[in-house]
């Protein structure tokens, strides 16, 4: 299968690529790791005029904690993520994820910035996006701007990054606790997309006091979900066995599966 | 339309004109004539394709050749020497990891960079790295004993037995 044809660019700076987003219009796509966006070609589901190939420009790929947060270079590779110390020892949540994304061959083009702006609610990353209340950096040619994540998803395929915009940074603020965090899903074979999937991520107080909860659902709604009421749930216990039903309860109830050939919505909320 | 990319493959230098459309195996099997890189199910799921780029292994049906430009590509002819056959390739041989043969290409490319990383991998480790490639003759447990024959040899531990599994 062959994409219709397209023009190709590959900037060396982000102000070239914000300079051929302006001229080129909203019929220019970014070209990152590309194992969504050159599938859907492939197929004819995306038919864009003209690629804007990110992978040239310097900079866009890294790992680092700056103080209490921790910030991603929205061109850093799934196995990037999967190889990291840092990531490893402190947000074992993204090697949870990342090592359930497709197939090594796949993650070692994927990026986290690709999965969270491709707006697909089957993708993993958002979840995690939600558990740990991430905020992502968008850049364009009048400078960069912060936006929460969960102002982030409008619908399918839709995000908030506007015309002439790129997303850049991922941020990533640690709380203050004792801390936690793993992801989840089910799969019908390795590498499939989440017949339904969940990011957790706790803090705990001295007293064992539940005092941070994120939890993020994958492939349940049509954006990626936030579970609040589950989050609501689990505040202020300590955890115990009736807590997480609730919260396991709760995430059941609101959210709104599609039925599909990976299950119907009965079976997901069973999820 | 179409731009001049540079590219390495298999050590041998190559300017070839391509539309930004063409996918980097058609460039490789077609183009450069090199057809020990399969096409299998051309959806990013079976692995037959992998090639490495700089090292690491590809889904050469998922990458435009444009993108290849100024990379170094290794595919199945690459791997063997003046020397002899690639460890792997006598692994795959010894250990009849191989049936059709069609996934073999890209089995063997997905096992240089598995090894080049964990030079030592456990079975479920080797079953979790070829994860991304399918053998549809299920011919996995031949696969993974020649992995781990390519492995003891590249180390220079002794050789496991290399008797067949027929199931």
């Amino acid at each position: 299968m062959i994409p219709e044809q397209f023009g190709y660019s590959a900037p060396t700076s982000l102000q070239e690529a914000f300079s051929l987003l302006q001229e080129l219009g909203e019929d220019a796509k970014i070209l990152a790791g590309g194992h969504s966006l050159i599938p859907m070609m492939k197929l004819r589901l995306a038919t864009p005029f003209h690629l804007i190939d990110i992978n040239k420009i310097p900079g866009l790929a890294y790992i680092r904690e700056e103080g209490n947060t921790l910030k991603i270079g929205a061109l850093t590779r799934e196995v990037d993520l999967e190889e990291s110390t840092l990531i490893h020892d402190k947000y074992p949540i993204f090697i949870d994820a990342s090592k359930l994304i497709a197939d090594p061959q796949v993650r070692n083009f994927g990026t986290l910035g690709g999965n969270i702006a491709h707006g697909d609610a089957a993708n993993d990353h958002p979840a995690v996006m939600i558990a740990l209340r991430a905020v992502v950096e968008i850049s364009g040619a009048g400078g960069s701007r912060t936006v929460a994540i969960d102002d982030f998803f409008h619908g399918f395929y839709m995000t908030a990054i506007e015309q002439g915009e790129i997303l850049t940074e991922i941020r990533i603020s640690r709380p203050q606790s004792k801390f936690g965090s793993a992801y989840h899903k089910v799969e019908r074979k390795v590498g499939d997309y989440a017949t339904a999937g969940v990011a957790i991520a706790l803090g705990m107080d001295d007293k064992g006091i539940c005092t941070y909860a994120g939890i993020g659902l994958t492939n349940v709604n049509a954006t990626p979900m936030r579970a609040e009421r589950s989050e609501a749930a689990l505040i202020g216990t300590n955890l115990n066995a009736e807590a997480i039903n609730l919260a396991a309860r709760h995430a059941s109830e609101d959210c709104q599966p599609s039925s599909d050939l990976r299950g119907d919505e009965e079976y997901k909320r069973h999820q | 339309m179409k731009k001049t990319i540079n590219i390495k493959l298999n050590g041998t230098d190559h300017s070839v004109e391509v539309e930004p459309r063409k996918l980097l195996v058609h460039l490789i099997r077609e183009d450069l004539s090199m057809t020990g890189t399969h096409i299998g199910c051309d959806t990013t799921s079976c692995g037959a394709c992998t090639v490495l780029i700089d090292g690491r292994s590809a889904k050469s049906c998922t990458i435009l050749a444009i993108q290849a430009d100024g990379k170094e590509i290794t595919t199945v002819e690459g791997l063997a020497t003046a020397g002899g056959l690639h460890p792997l390739q006598e692994g795959f041989k010894e250990n009849h990891g191989l049936q059709c043969g069609f996934c073999t290409p890209g089995m063997m490319i997905r096992a240089v960079e598995l090894l080049g990383k964990n030079p030592n991998p456990t079975e479920s480790e080797i079953r979790w790295g070829i994860s991304g490639n399918l053998c549809r003759c299920t011919g996995y447990n031949n696969i993974v004993k020649a992995i781990q024959y390519a492995s003891a040899k590249m180390r220079g531990a002794e050789l496991p037995s290399t008797e067949p599994e027929f199931v």
